[in-house]
């Protein structure tokens, strides 16, 4: 049994910017080995773990994604031992001026990201917050040793250790989307005890933020008769418009709008009320900010729904979620795998029903 | 302005773990001004474990205000009088304070001295005596427009946010990054080394006080909102001259444009900074010409901070009673009152060395000599 706090500050805390996710898919693999029938790594480096249904062949298939990439910083250059960095994935410029960062060179180097003092920087940046290109990373070392260490390219992660807080939060950088990955490990878990007769695909994807790259080839390569995207979604908080995000700690939120199947949809919100399961429903007009985007469109296109665990100060290295929430979104999705049967894609006729 | 040694009879002090664990326990201590009891205590700790084990003749307290005071009394040798000789570091450091609870565990907070507002979005903080953590958050980057993120975000903007169920903030705590010290190769990186750097040398310096004086050492409160502390430290002890001891901004980063840096105010590996003038205290030129002279006659690396803005516990100190002849001397770091600062090692045994080389080599007549020359 994997106890989900501190498998998630390891998660947290194992590097893994978009395109270079080996460290933490290592973590995430030795976790899934007893939870899963097989696992294998696709060509673009997601990790996929099968769970075999007890339905005769061929069975149908649910796809859980959770992408495991992160955001961070890529060195851009050097100057005078100090480097230059830019931006893998979206980061607001605003967070960044004293930021602790691990600087993934020829060995791992703390360093502080830093904003010169005003004197050094153009006029207009006296008060102004200062763009990424004028910040630099200070590693403490001689400039001849920062020359041997450090090239162009080599990624900057995010050092800040993950925290509690409260009564029942946790708080760090990269909870965007290692709580997903954790609430589908605790899916896993579930379903360690109970029967289900569709195969379950539990993928970790690659590049979400930057490409939707392991989304679309993932479910590309298993082919899905469903696909359900868990990824955060905005947490009300100090900052944030309230009418634009769901509560901490109330349970995960069911997307409703145009990259969700409705009766999918449907068929959670009726799942999660009956089992007193709290959540929200997350009305997404357009275009969900998640794998779910890719999942749907693939090949002939794919069944897909989208779970959000609400977090607090996304895209920050003070993200803030709760705990309650990544357990109930893991509980949610097993219990909606162990009600699969064979009859249930019937049930998402676009058809009118009768009555 | 570099000096290198030009003899080698000079040798760093030795810096022992011990010493860097101190400094690092100093760091990690919170102590916003006006609430500096957790350095405070450290401080007592070690003086007053110094005068036990030692033997040594001393007298410790703590004043009205909550500076520690430290009399170590030397040896008559034949008639001159002995120099009283203040020395001075400050305890406290910036930080915030909590000013309203918006429920939740979500509060409002106030800047305590001077922090850069674009030092404060997405950090975590430690919050009270029991270290409380929580968080400074902002909007998601998602829901932030374009031309948004070009906007400063204004304190009444951000709240500390201790999640929902936090039940050991109150109103009026004080607050501050949390941010833990670190060793990076020949740096040191830390909250507060300003001026814990001061600090842990001014302890080392009572351990290795010389006999020729008497040397009244002052961990003094508030300089970060106005040198409250060495205000009233500089009056009861009544010295003969003082020396300041703080750490000083290094500027000494590229410039946006490439062109070369003439505004770095001092240097990182560069040695100790020797103050001149800044915008509260123009150094007695006696104590200036003194210290250049330990450390180019020993060979100790110094520099001269650029003079211009700035202000250290000198500025309350020299205007005291009568007047009382000061001069600062800093460790350099950069980045200070931000999340974490960084200075060199060197350059902390460097102060040591120079300021020990100071006392003991300090001439009975310092005073009675001319001001100019």
């Amino acid at each position: 049994m994997i106890d989900i706090l501190p498998f998630l500050k390891k998660l947290v805390t194992a590097p893994g910017l978009s395109g270079h996710e080996a460290p933490v898919r290592k973590i995430i693999e030795e976790a899934w080995l007893p939870l899963t029938d097989e696992l294998s790594v696709s060509r673009l480096g997601s990790l996929h773990g099968l769970r075999r249904g007890t339905a005769s062949e061929p069975r149908q298939s649910v796809l859980l994604a959770a992408h495991m990439d992160a955001i961070g910083l890529m060195v851009a250059g050097t100057s005078d031992g100090f480097l230059r960095v830019t931006q893998v994935g979206g980061v607001d410029p605003r967070i960044l001026p004293g930021q602790p960062v691990i600087v993934h060179g020829r060995e791992d180097l703390p360093g502080l990201v830093v904003q010169p003092s005003p004197r050094l920087l153009p006029s207009k940046y006296q008060e102004d917050p200062v763009p990424t290109e004028y910040l630099l990373v200070d590693t403490g070392l001689l400039p001849s040793r920062v020359r041997r260490l450090v090239r162009l390219g080599d990624l900057v992660s995010f050092a800040q250790l993950p925290f509690e807080t409260g009564s029942e939060t946790l708080t760090g950088h990269t909870l965007d989307n290692r709580v997903s990955v954790a609430a589908l490990t605790c899916c896993l878990q579930e379903l360690q005890n109970r029967p289900h007769s569709w195969d379950v695909w539990a993928v970790a994807t690659v590049q979400e933020e930057v490409t939707l790259g392991g989304a679309f080839t993932s479910a590309f390569q298993l082919k899905p008769t469903l696909a359900i995207a868990v990824d955060v979604t905005f947490a009300s908080g100090p900052g944030s418009p309230e009418h634009q995000t769901y509560p901490l700690g109330e349970g995960p939120t069911l997307g409703w709008g145009p990259n969700i199947h409705p009766a999918l949809s449907k068929a959670f919100q009726e799942l999660a009320k009956r089992l007193e399961i709290p959540h929200v429903v997350e009305a997404i007009p357009e275009h969900s900010g998640t794998d779910v985007i890719a999942l749907q469109v693939t090949t002939e296109g794919i069944p897909s729904m989208v779970i959000g665990i609400p977090l607090r100060y996304m895209h920050t290295p003070v993200e803030m979620v709760s705990m309650k929430d990544i357990t109930r979104a893991g509980r949610l999705l097993a219990e909606f795998i162990t009600s699969l049967d064979a009859d249930f894609i019937k049930k998402l006729s676009w058809e009118e029903q009768p009555g | 302005m570099t000096n290198q040694p030009q003899t080698s009879k000079y040798h760093p002090p030795r810096l022992a773990p011990a010493q860097i664990r101190l400094l690092e326990r100093l760091c990690n201590a919170c102590a916003i001004s006006g609430d500096e009891g957790e350095v405070r205590k450290i401080v007592l700790e070690q003086v007053r474990g110094y005068l036990k084990t030692s033997g040594r003749p001393g007298d410790v307290k703590t004043d009205a205000l909550g500076n520690v005071l430290v009399t170590l009394p030397g040896k008559s040798s034949g008639s001159v009088p002995r120099l009283r000789v203040m020395l001075d570091a400050h305890m406290d450091e910036v930080g915030f304070m909590i000013t309203k609870d918006d429920g939740k565990g979500i509060f409002r907070f106030e800047i305590v001295g001077g922090i850069d507002l674009r030092q404060l979005p997405g950090k975590p903080v430690w919050i009270g005596e029991k270290h409380t953590p929580g968080a400074i958050g902002v909007k998601p980057i998602h829901l932030t427009r374009r031309e948004e993120t070009k906007k400063l975000i204004e304190l009444d903007t951000l709240r500390i946010d201790a999640g929902p169920g936090s039940n050991s903030v109150k109103v009026g705590d004080r607050a501050t990054f949390a941010s833990t010290f670190i060793r990076l190769g020949p740096s040191l990186r830390g909250k507060a080394l300003d001026n814990r750097l001061g600090v842990t040398t001014l302890i080392e310096l009572i351990k290795t006080a010389p006999d020729n004086i008497d040397l009244l050492a002052a961990f003094t409160v508030q300089e970060e909102i106005g040198g409250r502390g060495a205000r009233v430290a500089a009056y009861a002890f009544n010295p003969d001259l003082a020396i300041v001891i703080d750490s000083t901004p290094a500027y000494d980063l590229p410039t946006w444009d490439g062109s070369e840096n003439a505004v770095y105010n001092c240097r990182l590996g560069a040695g100790p900074a020797i103050y001149l003038a800044d915008s509260a205290t123009l150094a007695d030129p006696r104590l200036v010409r003194h210290l250049v002279d330990t450390a180019e006659t020993l060979g100790i690396p110094y520099q001269i901070r650029q003079p211009g803005s700035g202000g250290t516990d000198a500025g309350a100190i020299h205007r005291q009673r009568a007047g009382i002849p000061s001069i600062s001397v800093s460790v350099p770091g950069r980045y200070h009152h931000s999340f974490a600062s960084i200075s060199r090692l060197s350059d902390w045994k460097n102060t040591l060395g120079l300021l020990q080389a100071t006392l003991v080599r300090l001439p009975g007549d310092l005073l009675s000599r001319d001001r100019e020359q």
